[in-house]
Parts: structure tokens; C-alpha cells; sequence
């Protein structure tokens, strides 16, 4: 099912979605990625907050090219959102609404995003010129010296994704494949 | 004959295959995309394979880099015995050359200096250079810049012989199905067979600079070719790993002799911003 969808999300709505569904979003998400999600712990552990707050919003798992010249950003697609499996957990306990990314996520985050009510997007990985017109200002809000790596605000206006793991622990990944299958796969 | 030639050159041509690689695609990938596209058979399949192709034709229009994983620069050298190189080494001119094509081609910087302290080096160098020495006063220079989120689900496995080619269908299969979505279906699949523990991986990197489509020269690697694309597509995971039967686009595969105690397989796994470009200079 198609549906339009406004960013950050409130729990009505990310409740209301199923894996499968294909949205557009519209509104204000943060980029983050690896070295952005280890400073975030950090400053977590130390008793110190996030450089925003996470309440409802969007963590969009991703680091852009350069941009040039009279555009908002460069090539800007998802990266491999298992690597941020470790921290996901906790900021969804702190509120965090959604995550787009690509590929599978670990049981914890399944769990977490169906004690919390929150939703992970998949984006179309290796679509970044795609995306990026889809991408209508960025600006650097935290972690500048991170490079690609610094945490960004991105207004975005009908940016394609696709629903993958729903607040009742649906799992795309797992059973979309299974109605194309027709050989083994390996066991080494 | 020598034949002298200024390191400036290859500067000079890496720099603009870096930004050429992550603009273009190879013509070959292009036609294997949209042989999928035909063959798709799941609708979400088919909406990203054509999302796919609109994105080939911003990036190229635009200039905007086809993925902003523009990759750790993988660099081919094949250089000729009666090339005299004159100016510096030819490792400084291939990183100056990755340097310069980053910086003025918009590229993202993604190399870390050191793999545990992981400060940036922000110019994207030094590339990974892979150096021959062949006959002839010709120099040949691949750039195949390699993204990481395929380049992780790789996998080497140290096959008995006895496993034989069951086993390697086995290994192939294996890496694809734990890549899965996170390598960026529709893959292209570098094998390589036999050879040491290094040799085989080099291999599976070389076998990505092949052109999609074409075929091992060996009879019955040919055919393993056609066997595992088939079975691979079969597996289910489709374009996104959302369900199709666009898994893979190509699976090259490169061998060579290997001990009589070892069958090495490895499996370097790639999305479908393949990116290679060669230039002989
Ligand atoms: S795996 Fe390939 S397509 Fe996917 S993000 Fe990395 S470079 Fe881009």
C-alpha cells in the first residue's frame, strides 16, 4: 500500500504502518552513522544528552557525498543499518520514532521497535543521486570534524521507502524472500 | 624498446577514472540491469529495478557520484617490462591521482588511516594497488572503486579437495544468502578458486573487473557460472532484498592451480554500482 507519511512520526502513525507498505516521507530527519552513533553512547554513558532531541524522530543511516555547488547535498543514500544494531536498542527506549537504512537488523532491534511502538524504513541502497532529489536543505548539526560522518538535519519531500520491520515485529526481509524462493541455499 | 613515461600521466588518468567510475557506469552493467528489469518477477522488484535505472541517468546528467559509498579506490597496475616510469613512484602518482580525483570530482572520503584508531584521512588514499609486471612498453590501469556495505558480507572459505565442486556451490551460496539485503541486490558475484589464501581473494577482486555478462573460458567453469546465477536467483532475496528473482547479475568466476591438500574459495561480493573502468596508456 502506498501512503504519505509526515516526519518525525507520532506513534499513532508509526503504529498504523505494516511491513510492505510503501511510503513517501515528508518532513525533518537526522543523519547518523557509525562513528556519530559510538559519540552518542558516549556521551550517554558519561550522563551527558544528544546533541538533539530524539523524541519521534527519524535517524536516517546515512553519510553523503560532497555537495556541489548551489545543491543541498550530494549523492545521499542509506548505508548497512546492522552496524548501528548495537546502539539501537536504547535510543528507541529513549523515544527515537524510526530509522531508514538498508538490510537485515538484529533481534534486539526487532524487539525494541515493537516495545516502542517505532517503525524501520528501507531506502533503495545504491539510489543516492536518486535520493538526493529528494533532499531539500542540509545542514550540519553536530560532530562537524566526523566529515560525511557528522550528524546532520535534512528536510526531505517525498522520499521513497519502504516499510521493512512494523511495530507488531513483522519482518520483511524475512518473508518476502520466501514467496520467490525455489532453490537451497548454502549451510557452510 | 623502453618506453619512458611520466608519472604525471597516470595521475593525470586515475584522477579522471575515479570521477568517471562513480558517475558511470560500465555499459555492461547497464545492459545487465536491464536484462533484469525484463525478467523481474515481483512488482516491487521491478519499481526498484527501474528506480535503479533513473538513478543511473541522474548521476550521469547531474553529476551526481551513482552511490555516495564511492568506494575505497581498488587500483590495477599492469605494467610493462619496458615502461620506464620518470618523475616519482608510481605509487605517490596513483594516490596523488585518487587524491586529486576525490577532491575535484565531489567523491566522499571513507578511507581511515588506521583500522582501530579510525581517524579520516580526507583525501580518500591511499588506494589499495594491486601491481604486474607483463611484457610489452604498454601501461594498463584498472580503478575499481569498491563500497563497503558488499564488500563486508565477502567471505573466504579453505575447501577439502574432497568437497569439490558441491563445495563451492555450497561457499557461493552461503556468502550470497548472509549478504542478503544488506550487499545491495541485485549483486554481481567475484569468485575465485584455487590458488594460496591471498591468491584466491585476489582472484574473486579481479573477477568483479570482468565485464557482466561474459564467461569464463574454461568449459565447466563456464557452466558453474550459469549454475550458480541460476541457483542464486533462485534464492529469493530480489532487488533490495525484497523479494524477486533479481538476485545477482553475473557471477565471475577466475581460477587457478592450488595445491593438492586445498580448494580456497573466496567470494568477494558486490552491488550493483559495480564500478571498474581500464585505460591503457
Ligand atoms: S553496497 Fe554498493 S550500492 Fe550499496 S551502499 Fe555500498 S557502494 Fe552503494
Amino acid at each position: 500500500m502506498e501512503k504519505h507519511i509526515r516526519v518525525p512520526v507520532d506513534k499513532e502513525t508509526a503504529k498504523s504502518l505494516s511491513a510492505g507498505d510503501y511510503v513517501y516521507l515528508t518532513g525533518t530527519v537526522y543523519t547518523a552513522r557509525d562513528a556519530a552513533h559510538k559519540r552518542m553512547e558516549e556521551a550517554l554513558r558519561e550522563g551527558g544528552a544528544l546533541p538533539f532531541d530524539i523524541k519521534g524522530q527519524v535517524i536516517y543511516y546515512m553519510g553523503p557525498s560532497p555537495a556541489r555547488d548551489g545543491r543541498p547535498i550530494g549523492s545521499a543514500g542509506p548505508t548497512t543499518a546492522s552496524r548501528m544494531d548495537k546502539y539501537t536498542p536504547r535510543l528507541l527506549d529513549m523515544g527515537m520514532g524510526a530509522m531508514i537504512g538498508k538490510g537485515k537488523r538484529s533481534a534486539e532491534v526487532i524487539d525494541a521497535v515493537a516495545r516502542n511502538g517505532a517503525v524501520y524504513f528501507a531506502a533503495v541502497g545504491g539510489a543516492g543521486a536518486l535520493l538526493s532529489k529528494c533532499i531539500t536543505s542540509s545542514e550540519v548539526i553536530a560532530y562537524d570534524d566526523l566529515g560525511t560522518e557528522a550528524i546532520r538535519r535534512l528536510r526531505i519531500e517525498n522520499f521513497p521507502a519502504i516499510v521493512v520491520i512494523d511495530s507488531k515485529g513483522g519482518d520483511l526481509y524475512r518473508t518476502a524472500a520466501e514467496e520467490y524462493r525455489h532453490s537451497e541455499g548454502g549451510d557452510q | 624498446m623502453i618506453r619512458a613515461v611520466d608519472v604525471k600521466e597516470i595521475t593525470e588518468n586515475i584522477k579522471e577514472m575515479c570521477i568517471e567510475a562513480n558517475h558511470f557506469l560500465a555499459p555492461d552493467m547497464g545492459r545487465a540491469l536491464e536484462r533484469a528489469a525484463v525478467s523481474e518477477k515481483s512488482p516491487l522488484g521491478r519499481q526498484i529495478l527501474s528506480q535503479l535505472k533513473e538513478n543511473l541517468k541522474i548521476a550521469a546528467e547531474d553529476m551526481i557520484p551513482i552511490c555516495q559509498d564511492t568506494g575505497m579506490a581498488v587500483v590495477f597496475a599492469e605494467v610493462g617490462q619496458d615502461v620506464h616510469l620518470e618523475g616519482g613512484s608510481l605509487e605517490d602518482a596513483v594516490n596523488e591521482g585518487v587524491r586529486r580525483g576525490y577532491a575535484e570530482g565531489f567523491l566522499r572520503k571513507s578511507v581511515v588511516r588506521d583500522p582501530l584508531l579510525r581517524d579520516n584521512t580526507k583525501d580518500n588514499t591511499p588506494a589499495v594497488i594491486h601491481t604486474k609486471i607483463v611484457p610489452g612498453a604498454r601501461l594498463k590501469l584498472t580503478v575499481a572503486p569498491k563500497g563497503f556495505g558488499s564488500e563486508n558480507m565477502s567471505r573466504i572459505f579453505m575447501l577439502k579437495p574432497a568437497e569439490g565442486i558441491e563445495g563451492v556451490k555450497n561457499a557461493v551460496l552461503t556468502a550470497v544468502g548472509d549478504a542478503g539485503p544488506n550487499a545491495c541486490p541485485p549483486m554481481v558475484v567475484g569468485v575465485g578458486i584455487g590458488g594460496t589464501f591471498e591468491k584466491c581473494a585476489l582472484l574473486a577482486k579481479e573477477a568483479l573487473t570482468r565485464e557482466a555478462g561474459s564467461h569464463s573460458p574454461l568449459p565447466h567453469i563456464k557452466a558453474l557460472e550459469e549454475e550458480l546465477l541460476d541457483q542464486i536467483n533462485g534464492l529469493g532475496i530480489g532487488p533490495g532484498g525484497l523479494g524477486g528473482t533479481a538476485t545477482a547479475l553475473a557471477v565471475n568466476i577466475n581460477t587457478y592451480p592450488t595445491h593438492i591438500a586445498g580448494l580456497p574459495v573466496a567470494v568477494n561480493i558486490c552491488c550493483h554500482v559495480n564500478r571498474h573502468i581500464t585505460r591503457v596508456i
